[in-house]
């Protein structure tokens, strides 16, 4: 059958995790913008929401089953608030998904619980590389093996809370294929950038580039083990999560512009009632849930293993992308001179909705 | 309810069935009906005619699913709009302008099972199941009125001594108007629904739809217009002179109080017909782009999914927009006949649809065309005849700028006055 709404459970999520976006992410979001950080009891009480306990089974600490369904929704509601504070609230979930999608038995045993019991405590990812053309499946960074052990070198960009992971996972080129070794703080060969990346946006998330010389990692620690894993599945749920984010922003631009648009008077009516404005949101409305239904049901097929969910991921995160784009930079667009100013929200989301083209492996569902 | 995306088994059946009947009917006959304009594809209608009348599919309103036999089964959610839209975009991949032609009542049926009461629906619909196929168009449009459908000038006027209504004014732009009054051998009585004002004064709430029988002394086609594209189908210009129809021939009320809304019956129409419109044109959209993929493959390029969007050539980016769209349009069009079966309220969902379909139909066929070169523009293939043939899915059932009025006022809880 097809169905169109989410289930009681989930829609308990989204109201959950919606109503904390409204009144806690969104009203601090524009000062952690600003003082390039986010408030460490903000991100506590998003990650108290259990969004990743629930992805994780009671076998390792959990209590719960993955769904990237759910995942999608309550990424697009965290984003919705705030995205810098949806990818802070979400860092875990890039060392404990691959772990729970791709790891073996023993790694599942050994960190998944370390991971999710307590507070929230920073363990990330690196996958992104600084080069123009980088892609997640013909990585720079290399593992060579010798000696019953792995040998990474290269260098990673925008890793996610760097500076004070416990632990983070790796993403290197083992020949030819895309592979993730764990790494843990202390390793030798491993530098941190004192520091913090400059960007366009998400100034509130402290994101750090990373060398690895020679980082040795013992064949237990590859992801998967001995034998290693697929890159897809884990490639897959980081698309699915840049997808449903985007939404968020867009879903946050729309309503604000649209808000704004019913208020502002020009030539004695209200911008709304000028088609040129009423047009243009009801065109960003119609992407929203276009991307919306498509990123949904890209989730579906993954949940389900269909044959083409990973490629229909794939057009999910490149669709969304654009849409995000396109979104944002119409809300500035509508709120005119005022959109410019950073008094009003429009601006940064329109820098964050450009981010989602080259951002995916911040977020995973 | 739960977020699923599971192709219920009909569906997917029904597609299997009519992609046969898409390509030995419709695609091999397209290029032919396409050079003799005005001609009538009598097999496809026959064969149609008898499949329909064995599977109930087709028409534009969703038969009435039968009740279950077994009570203590659990009741199966009803997919009567989802199903129809299904058969419609494979009909349309097939040949849209054909399937327009195919018998079964079409808009005017639609309107009938809309705003009619049972007794009327049960005198009306019934032909649509009997021996020979038949059709019925709806007749809205007129040169003064397209989109802005209140400015329509045909009038009703009740001669209270006969009680008939007496019917007087032209329209344009009728799908299947011709088939649907003029009469033919090999076809059954059709009729024409016909909208009219009872209440010039009272402005859209004096509005109200007749159903004017095949025949019927006083209609006269005036013309059949000739058209870029869709040219199988017939668009016909009909004179209404001192029409005479039978009292019980209107839908909906026939006193216009202030509280009527007569047009309401219009606008509940076009909520169930828009994203069924919207499916039309993603079945040209979707053989654009299979012929296209087709094409370049034989040409041996690749379209390497998967890659960012810098590593990849133009067309490969251009491919994969496409792919997007469609998906995504597709996806808009389940969810808006979705509610339809549900009976949720879809007016927001309906036009969206058609927004995007409308927007997907026209750019995928134009791109297509685009990057085939000289052969998307010759007439060796069909590639060009949907480029022609998809270009009405924005303008028709509601254009992309009235659709994207509708979408506004929903979402910005605005009245037409307040938005126009
Ligand atoms: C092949 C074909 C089949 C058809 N079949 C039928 C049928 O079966 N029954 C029927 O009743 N009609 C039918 N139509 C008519 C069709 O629905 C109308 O052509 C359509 O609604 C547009 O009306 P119009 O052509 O008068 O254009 P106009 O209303 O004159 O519009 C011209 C342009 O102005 C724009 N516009 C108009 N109003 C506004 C506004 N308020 N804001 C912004 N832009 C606006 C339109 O979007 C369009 O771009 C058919 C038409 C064709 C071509």
């Amino acid at each position: 059958m097809y169905s169109f709404e989410p289930n009681e459970e989930q829609q308990m999520l989204v109201d959950a995790v919606g109503k904390y976006a409204s009144t806690d992410l969104r009203p601090a979001a524009r000062e952690a913008e600003e003082s390039r950080e986010l408030p460490k009891k903000l991100v506590g009480k998003g990650w108290e929401l259990g969004v990743l306990q629930a992805s994780i089974p009671d076998a390792y600490g959990g209590f719960g089953e993955r769904s990237a369904v759910t995942g999608a929704l309550a990424a697009e509601e965290l984003a919705f608030g705030d995205l810098a504070g949806a990818f802070a609230i979400g860092a875990p979930n890039l060392f404990a998904l691959p772990i729970l999608l791709a790891g073996s038995e023993e790694q599942k045993k050994e960190y998944l619980p370390k991971v999710i019991e307590g507070e929230w405590r920073p363990y990330t990812a690196a996958l992104i590389e600084y080069s123009f053309d980088f892609d997640p499946s013909d990585l720079r960074t290399t593992a060579k093996f010798s000696n019953n052990e792995y040998c990474i070198s290269g260098e990673k960009a925008f890793v996610p809370f760097a500076k004070d992971a416990e632990a983070l996972i790796v993403y290197a080129n083992l020949d030819g294929r895309t592979q993730g070794f764990i790494v843990t703080k202390n390793a030798a060969g491993l530098t941190i950038n004192n520091e913090r990346e400059n960007l366009m946006g998400l100034n509130a998330l402290p994101l750090y580039r990373v060398k690895l010389d020679n980082v040795t990692v013992s064949a237990s620690d590859r992801l998967g083990g001995a034998s290693g894993h697929d890159f897809e599945p884990v490639l897959a749920s980081m698309r699915l999560a840049s997808a449903a984010a985007a939404l968020g922003v867009a879903r946050a631009a729309f309503e604000y512009s649209r808000d704004y648009a019913k208020e502002r008077e020009a030539f004695g009516v209200k911008i709304a009632q000028k088609q040129a404005v009423a047009f243009m949101l009801a065109e960003m409305r119609t992407e929203i849930e276009a991307m919306r239904l498509l990123t949904w049901e890209a989730a579906w097929k993954l949940d389900n293993a269909k044959g083409d969910a990973f490629s229909e991921a794939y057009l999910a995160s490149v669709g969304a992308a654009d849409m995000a784009m396109m979104v944002t930079d119409r809300a500035v667009q509508i709120l005119g001179g005022h959109g410019y100013i950073r008094e009003h929200p429009v601006e940064m989301w329109m820098r964050n909705g450009r981010g989602f083209a080259m951002l995916t492996g911040l977020a995973m569902v | 309810m739960t977020i699923e995306f599971e192709s219920p088994k009909p569906i997917a059946q029904t597609q299997f069935v009519l992609k046969t009947v898409a390509e030995e009917m419709m695609r091999s006959k397209s290029r032919y009906f396409d050079e003799h304009e005005h001609e009538i594809p009598w097999d496809y209608i026959e064969f149609m005619h008898t499949a329909m009348k064995t599977t109930g599919g087709g028409s534009l309103a969703p038969k009435d699913e039968k009740a279950e036999a077994d009570p203590n089964k659990p009741k199966r959610p009803p997919i009567g709009y989802q199903l129809l839209a299904a058969q419609i975009e494979t009909l349309a991949w097939g040949d849209v302008g054909m399937y327009l032609v195919t018998p079964g009542g079409g808009l005017g049926a639609a309107a009938v099972q809309a705003a009619a009461s049972p007794e009327q629906k049960a005198k009306f619909l019934a032909r649509f199941g009997g021996e020979k196929p038949a059709f019925a168009a709806m007749c809205m449009t007129e040169a003064g009125a397209g989109s802005d459908t209140s400015a329509i000038r045909t009038r009703a006027v009740l001669d209270e001594k006969t009680n008939e209504w007496v019917i007087n004014g032209e329209k344009i732009f009728v799908t299947a108007g011709d088939k649907s009054f003029n009469s033919y051998e090999k076809l059954d009585r059709g009729f024409i629904v016909v909208w009219a004002s009872i209440d010039p004064s009272a402005g859209r709430a004096g509005m109200r739809a007749f159903v004017v029988e095949s025949g019927t002394p006083g209609v006269k086609i005036a013309k059949l217009e000739h058209k870029m594209g869709i040219r199988v189908s017939d668009t016909a210009a009909i004179s209404l002179m001192d029409v005479r129809v039978p009292f019980d021939h209107i839908l909906g009320s026939p006193t216009v109080e202030k509280t009527t809304t007569g047009f309401k019956g219009a606008m509940a129409t076009f909520d169930a017909t828009r994203p069924l419109v919207a499916a039309s044109g993603l079945g040209v959209a979707r053989a654009a782009l299979e012929f296209l993929k087709e094409k370049l493959k034989e040409n041996g390029v690749e379209i390497r999914y998967g890659l960012p969007r810098q590593k990849l050539s133009n067309i490969e980016r251009e491919v994969i927009d496409m792919d997007i769209m469609l998906k995504s349009a597709w996806l808009m069009v389940l969810k808006a006949v979705w509610m339809a079966d549900n009976k949720k309220s879809n007016a927001l969902e309906s036009s969206m649809s058609k927004v995007k379909s409308g927007d997907v139909t026209t750019k995928i066929t134009q791109k297509a065309v685009e990057i085939m070169g000289p052969l998307g523009y010759s007439r060796e293939f069909l590639l060009e005849k949907w480029f022609r043939d998809a270009k009405i899915t924005d303008i028709y059932e509601g254009t992309g700028q009235i659709n994207r009025l509708v979408v506004a006022r929903q979402i910005l809880g605005y009245s037409g006055s307040e938005l126009r």
